[in-house]
């Protein structure tokens, strides 16, 4: 399993169907100029993209140089090691995990995988070397699947692209929705967790 | 709901503005190091194209075709029923599956409902607001040899899938349909 064979699976379903469905329904035309359509729309939405991604990340990266991200670790520290009870408080692993989430609030997905990869790494470790999953590293996975996103940066970038009256007006609700889920994930984290206690995990 | 207006008018002009005066604050060489985060987005950009040219292809023709409408006919009542617009449907499937190919999803639906319409500020903000759980969990827990998931698999996607239900009851209640 995993995701990349079943995104292969999506993807040719969706084509072959297409592609299938035309014959019978003769729109053969139309998914002709769909193919072209849809690739040079593609390459429109990337370029622009490239405005808003060169400025959030020249000053994400002021930000990084200033030790802003350093010090939001630091107020976040008490809250999160108390979702993590099995690691000690000034393991590396609580380290990585900090800077993965804040890596994942301000929207670099780039920067929060090998962060995330390598607090994965410590709390194997932790866990001594087994290939199962502890209860740390499912809480990671829950806090990192329902992160927190505080600027959605490539979706304004889309909603600019197709002349968006206010591209900015989804950033409150994003927010919200993004705060809720989180606490939903913690929860539901929490849930399975208390679970697997009780039958003595 | 006057307040989340107000978050989503201030929250960049004030994080921009606070990281420049912090930033210069701790002596950081702001424009130099603005140019030197900038051009990783170039690179970032670019390496998406192809993720995103193999996924609107797919779902273009699978819209030109007539496919999709026909499925979503299906699915519609059902969907219905529990109060979900079928035309974001097929973004639910994605999101948790793949991050990029989601974004064509969402780009799809933003240019053909409008990014102001309530189909596209939904995909938007679901788009926003929930991450893609077999990613992480392929990357993370394959970098590591960890093969036995345990509930990180359920934990995951029922996460997700309660970002879904809120981003639907907030753009609703937000904005209206």
């Amino acid at each position: 399993m995993g995701s990349m064979a079943m995104v292969n699976l999506i993807w040719v379903f969706m084509t072959v169907v297409g592609i299938v469905f035309a014959m019978f329904n003769g729109t053969i035309d139309e998914v002709n100029k769909a193919i072209f359509s849809g690739a040079k729309e593609a390459v429109t939405i990337c370029i622009g993209l490239i405005s808003v991604l060169v400025f959030w990340l020249g000053m994400m990266k002021i930000a990084e140089q200033a030790g802003l991200l350093r010090k939001l670790t630091a107020i976040f520290r008490p809250l999160v090691t108390k979702l993590f009870p099995e690691v000690p408080k000034n393991h590396p692993a609580m380290g990585y995990i900090l800077s993965n989430m804040m890596a994942n609030l301000f929207g670099l997905g780039n920067a929060a995988t090998p962060l995330g990869i390598k607090a994965m790494e410590e709390l194997k470790k932790l866990n001594g070397g087994k290939s199962t999953a502890s209860n740390s590293m499912i809480t990671f996975l829950a806090l990192n699947t329902s992160s927190v996103t505080l600027i959605p940066t490539t979706v304004i970038a889309i909603r600019m692209n197709y002349h968006s009256a206010s591209p900015t007006d989804i950033v409150g609700p994003t927010l919200i929705a993004t705060i809720f889920s989180a606490i939903a994930g913690i929860s539901i984290d929490r849930f399975f967790y208390y679970r697997r206690l009780k039958k003595g995990g | 709901m006057e307040i989340v207006s107000l978050i989503s008018l201030w929250m960049i002009p004030s994080l921009i503005g606070f990281i420049l005066l912090y930033g210069t604050y701790k002596r950081v060489p702001t424009y130099e190091s603005f140019v030197e985060g900038g051009k990783e987005g170039i690179s970032i950009a670019f390496s998406i194209i192809p993720f995103l040219i193999g996924m609107l292809v797919a779902i273009s023709v699978f819209r030109a075709s007539g496919a999709l409408e026909y499925f979503m006919g299906f699915l519609k009542p059902f969907f219905d029923f529990v109060g979900v617009p079928s035309e974001v449907a097929p973004l639910a499937i994605i999101r948790p599956i793949s991050g990029n190919a989601a974004l064509g999803m969402t780009s799809d639906l933003i240019a053909t409902y409008g990014p102001d319409s309530y189909i596209g500020r939904l995909a938007a903000t679901i788009q926003g607001s929930t991450d893609t759980t077999f990613y992480v969990l392929t990357v993370y827990f394959g970098a590591v040899g960890i093969r036995k998931m345990g509930d990180a698999l359920k934990v995951g996607l029922l996460a997700d899938l309660v970002g879904f239900i809120v981003a639907i009851v907030v753009v609703t209640l937000f904005f209206g349909k």
